[in-house]
């Protein structure tokens, strides 16, 4: 889907989620507390929603939300994201996008 | 010899099992078949004993008339040890006999009690009164509530303690004797998959009930404070744990470690954040009288996704360190949690002081 794509090649991390999800939010104080200010699309306040579900569903996500871009390549879902940490990986994939300290 | 035989023939007369012109054949039949005894069902012999030894004795003997020498050899070698078991078996069966009906004088009084305690119950709840989570009114069963599927996991969950308690010993006796890389890696790699058979259990009862797993209800009271989230326990909480087994530690592992370390407190930190606004958004669920299935079960589902993340720190753990430092980590891991669920039945059982 054309909106997806466009949506998850934006710069930087983009958070697909809704806003009831508590699950999208814990991803994103994880990101916040590594220094990341990740673009978060609330999908249910789009009146394209089912279709963004299927679409994410259809690029590999078991669950639509929380859907997870870095640089515009699909990282996954909470569990990933959480993994990728534990094992270090997430930092080095985000370094780039990291804010500014000054 | 010939007095004592009849004496002992005469004496199974008075005998109350059996009426003496029956227990002729049936004697000399018991002997050529089970060793000696006759065995009415509410008695208990070893059969096994006597019957090469008897037929042996028989044997040496003349080929006369097979039975009623048999009976008389076999009787005047052992009298005093047939009397003496037999009058053993009377006494142990009255014994039992006693013990059964006690017991099912017990069970009586409690199905009683419980139906009474039911009922009150029931009345407590219809006036609103909190009462406790797996009491259900149904009457001496399993409650409605816990489904057979949840039934099934408790089951499974017993026996999963019960090899986990064992691994526990034969990591213990490995681990204090000699034993090879491969060896001790082949038992840690039972440990991993045992650990792992765990959270797949739990993830499929969650499917079933997931309240019921995340609240930990299958746990020890002891366990149950400790635990984080219904995941079993805090990562970051558990490395501090069991740290000190794993010395020493390399440079580089000691680095790993404390990156792991860092990345489990920010990702636990995010999970309870996340678990929080769940709990708010099903409060005001509740409070606004929406119960809906779909407003908050798919939520639920997706809070078991903590349950992986764990999966995953148990992999890094893995990854760093070498295998005895992973075999000393089970150890004092298993250690650990045996230490609580004693601290649970200690506790439960603990002499109360006077008030």
């Amino acid at each position: 889907m054309d909106k997806v794509v466009r949506m998850s090649s934006e710069k930087g991390v983009v958070i697909f989620s809704k806003s009831s999800c508590c699950m999208s939010y814990a991803v994103q104080v994880l990101f916040q507390d590594l220094g990341v200010h990740p673009t978060i699309h609330e999908i249910d306040k789009d009146p394209d929603c089912r279709e963004i579900e299927k679409a994410l569903m259809r690029l590999g996500c078991s669950t639509p939300v929380p859907a997870i871009f870095v640089g515009g390549k699909l990282v996954g879902s909470t569990n990933e994201v959480m993994s990728l940490h534990l094992s270090g990986s997430l930092v080095p994939l985000v370094k780039p996008f990291q804010a500014n300290l000054f | 010899m010939n007095t004592t035989s009849t004496h002992f023939v005469s004496s199974r007369r008075f005998e109350i099992y059996e009426p003496l012109n029956q227990i002729g054949s049936m004697w000399e039949e018991s002997f050529k078949n089970n060793g000696g005894m006759y065995t009415p069902s509410s008695i208990i012999i070893p059969t096994n004993e006597k019957p090469e030894s008897l037929s042996e004795d028989t044997s040496h003997g003349t080929e006369g008339t097979p039975h009623k020498f048999d009976q008389e050899a076999s009787t005047s070698r052992h009298p005093d040890k047939i009397q003496r078991r037999l009058a053993q078996n009377r006494e142990a069966a009255r014994k039992s006999r006693l013990r059964k009906k006690a017991y099912v004088q017990q069970l009586e009084t409690s199905r009683l009690k419980l139906i009474h305690l039911e009922q009150e119950l029931d009345r407590a709840r219809q006036q609103g009164f909190y009462v406790g989570n797996r009491v259900d009114t149904n009457a001496l069963g399993f409650s409605d509530n816990m489904s057979s599927g949840i039934i099934a996991f408790e089951m499974e969950y017993g026996h999963w303690v019960e090899e986990q308690n064992r691994q526990i010993s034969e990591l213990r006796t490995v681990l204090y004797g000699q034993v090879s890389d491969m060896d001790l890696g082949l038992l840690v790699d039972n440990a991993m998959k045992h650990y792992f058979q765990l959270f797949r259990m739990k993830a499929a009862a969650a499917k079933i009930d997931v309240f019921y797993i995340m609240s930990g209800m299958w746990k020890t009271p002891a366990e149950r404070f400790f635990m984080w989230m219904g995941g079993g326990f805090r990562p970051s909480e558990l490395l501090k744990v069991l740290l000190p087994h794993f010395d020493p530690l390399t440079d580089q592992q000691l680095l790993d470690v404390c990156n792991l370390k860092q990345s489990c407190q920010q990702a636990e930190d995010a999970l309870s954040k996340g678990m929080e606004k769940l709990q708010h958004t099903l409060a005001d669920s509740v409070a606004a009288g929406k119960l809906g299935e779909g407003s908050y079960i798919p939520q639920m589902t997706s809070a078991m996704e903590r349950l992986e993340a764990l999966v995953s720190f148990v992999n890094q753990m893995y990854r760093i360190l070498t295998t005895r430092q992973a075999a000393r980590g089970l150890l004092a891991l298993g250690e650990y949690f045996q230490r609580l669920r004693a601290l649970s039945s200690s506790w439960a059982t603990r002499k109360r002081e006077p008030t």
